[in-house]
């Protein structure tokens, strides 16, 4: 059987009576019950009554189970535009005011897509980890802050690694068009993005005398990393 | 790559950041003329629309965007200048960029002039890199004196303002703006930061957070900041000596190293256009009254029209380069102070030399002498001009100028004008307390 679980901080039944003759199992939570047991595979979240709360509650099953859970979110209308800044948070959404048929099938359709859940695209390598769905970019772990430029620069070299650019090739490929800071402003960038790697390893971006630059591991890190391994 | 699609990549990755990292609010930053750094605050539900749309406000609450008839402008964020701001993990900034109803540049948006002067410069074949140094003082917030009596790269156990200086380089990197050294200066409670250098318009861009970063540093540990060029009399006042160099694409078109000095011939007419019009400029690179309390006779600042490679007392020096490598041939500029607005000033400095460049202009014998202690006689005879003395006198000269009148624009340069005019007349009428100290009793 199907479990599903529903948070609804108004009117937890009236939302499971929406679903009554589907022959799920349904579980209802409250707010602070975000890490969900192995069986519930569906999630319904009433963000009707209080948006922001509906929002931490996502936030925080998501953050226990990335994959094999769809979450469907209740809303009004109003709160439409509020979710174009959430993408990846919710699967799928419907509007008030709700159609008992509409709901049904369309948490039957997401439970149905569940078996294949959509990977995120990342980078890894090494010790850096980029997200090139969400933009992110992480170093051991830990996210790194990164302006937009030296986000694009950084994916760039990592998708290349080992391979050498020129500071002009960088800048057409990366930049793409004509920037007022020219050549030398891929200099800039690649000394923030060392900064910002840190001591321990800045060495990722090496630079190579008199043609540019390039993503590669440096034997020593390596060896660091196989020790890690161990752990 | 297609304009529109990076375009559109650029505002996913400040939407998807927002979202991931938990940002509650979206600071909105400009200047308005004077470089007075004002902002506002969205929050993430209105980022997607002011990225799009940008956001509308009143201009006639800014000083020198005022037209009453139509102030409504709109400030449109800049998605490459979006940073998460130091030790307010929740906080991010965007620059904006001022333009008016229908989308057209807002002549009064100093940025704008910056990026109007460096699309000229690029349509020459050139990029413009500057590295500031900027100097300020720490002083008692209440008593408003130093907090202590050190002086150049002093090093000493406990130094409040080194270990708030110390702080303040941590924030700075972490803000994403390099930092090449900071020390103690010269005065007491005097402190440098140097920046790395960066394209003209991230490092003006990087000037106005420096500022503020350096303000907010202090002011959480309950001491004053100042830019004010010259807070106390008798010591040094804070400059902010640029350092300038000019690309064509990988090359420093500053640097010959055939030439007998290592400096290019361009890099001879750069500086004789900054030598020709460094009177008529010093209004917008030293823009209060204050300003030229620092730029007298017998500190480190300068006060006459002259180059360098080793004088201290010359207004344009070009330092000798540690090592040969192309980079580091730079010129120095040495009038400007910290508190100008770096937009108008790079702006009005990289046309000066620009028009030096186009005009192929003859650069004038270098000067060794001590130019403070040379009499005026002899100056005279050697065609050394003093800068201007006091803003009025810089206003009269910029009045006059033509090349600051096409690089800043009728709008920016009329109410700069109208408004440093009415500051002089309001600094003019005032009695001083040294007027009181030497005159009441003695007359």
């Amino acid at each position: 059987m199907t479990t599903v679980a529903v948070y609804s901080p108004k009117n937890v039944n009236r939302v499971i009576d929406f679903y009554d003759d589907t022959g799920y199992e349904f579980l209802p939570i409250d707010a602070e019950e975000v890490t969900l047991p192995g069986q519930v595979t569906g999630v319904i979240v009433d963000a009707t009554t209080d948006f922001e709360q509906a929002v931490t509650v996502c936030r925080g099953i998501r953050k226990h189970r990335e994959n094999g859970i769809v979450l469907l979110l209740l809303i009004e209308r109003h709160q439409v535009k509020e979710l174009a800044l959430r993408e990846g948070m919710i699967d799928d959404f419907v509007v008030s005011p709700f159609d008992r048929a509409e709901l049904a099938v369309r948490l039957q359709h997401l439970l149905a897509r569940h078996g294949q859940p959509e990977e995120h695209s990342r980078i890894m390598i090494g010790p850096l980890m980029l997200d090139t769905d969400t933009y992110q970019a992480s170093l051991a772990g830990t996210p790194m802050d990164l302006t937009y430029m030296e986000y694009e620069l950084l994916r760039f070299l990592a998708s290349h690694p080992g391979k050498v650019f020129s500071r002009e090739t960088l800048l057409s490929r990366v930049w793409g068009y004509e920037y007022y800071g020219g050549a030398r402003t891929v200099d800039v960038h690649i000394r923030r993005l060392r900064a910002k790697l840190g001591e321990a390893y800045d060495s990722l971006i090496q630079t190579v005398r008199s043609v540019g630059y390039k993503f590669g591991l440096p034997s020593e890190l390596l060896d660091d990393l196989e020790e890690q391994s161990d752990f | 790559m297609d304009p529109s699609k990076i375009h559109e990549d650029k505002r996913r990755f400040v939407l998807h950041v927002v979202e991931e990292r938990r940002i509650k609010f979206i600071q909105l930053w400009f200047t308005d003329v004077l470089g007075i750094p004002k902002s506002f605050q969205i929050t993430p539900a209105e980022l997607a629309s002011a990225l799009d749309e940008g956001m509308i406000f009143d201009g006639s609450a800014i000083d020198g965007f005022s037209r009453i008839q139509e102030s409504d402008v709109i400030a449109r964020p800049d998605p490459d200048s979006f940073t998460i701001l130091p030790n307010q993990p929740h906080v991010a900034r965007m620059f904006c960029d001022i333009v008016n109803l229908d989308g057209t540049p807002f002549d009064g948006c100093p940025r704008n002039v910056l990026k109007r002067t460096l699309e000229r410069t690029r349509a020459l074949g050139l990029t413009f890199f500057v590295s500031p140094e900027i100097e300020y003082f720490y002083l008692d917030p209440t008593t408003t004196k130093p907090l202590d009596e050190g002086s150049y790269f002093d090093l000493s156990l406990s130094d409040t303002g080194s270990e708030i200086r110390k702080e303040t380089v941590f924030a700075l990197e972490e803000t994403g703006i390099a930092v090449k050294y900071s020390h103690h200066e010269d005065g007491p409670s005097q402190h440098e930061i140097d920046l790395r250098a960066t394209d003209a318009l991230a490092m003006a861009d990087n000037i106005i957070t420096a500022r503020l970063i350096i303000s907010r540093t202090a002011a959480n540990a309950g001491v004053l900041a100042t830019f004010m060029p010259k807070p106390l009399a008798g010591v040094q006042g804070s400059g902010m000596h640029l350092h300038m160099a000019l690309f064509d694409a990988d090359e420093n078109i500053f640097a010959d190293s055939s030439s007998a000095d290592g400096l290019s011939k361009r890099a001879h007419h750069f500086i004789a256009g900054l030598l020709a019009h460094a009177g008529e400029i010093t209004a917008v690179t030293n823009q209060w009254v204050n300003s030229y309390k620092r730029l007298v006779p017998g500190y480190e600042a300068p006060a006459h029209i002259a180059w360098a490679h080793h004088n201290r007392s010359a207004l344009v020096r070009v330092p000798v380069a540690p090592s040969t490598r192309e980079e580091n041939y730079q010129v120095e500029y040495r009038a400007p102070d910290p508190g100008c607005n770096p937009y108008l000033a790079f702006s009005v400095i990289l046309a000066a030399g620009l028009d030096g460049l186009i005009n192929e202009l003859d650069l004038p014998r270098e000067r060794n002498e001590n130019l403070f202690t040379l009499p005026d006689s002899k100056r005279d005879a050697l065609d050394i001009i003093p800068l201007p003395s006091s803003l009025e006198e810089a206003l009269l000269l910029m009045e006059e100028s033509a090349l600051v009148r096409d690089t800043l624009g009728d709008h920016v340069t009329e109410w700069f004008i109208r408004n440093k005019h009415a500051e002089w007349d309001r600094y003019n009428t005032r009695i001083s307390q040294y007027e009181l100290g030497r005159y009441l009793r003695a007359l």
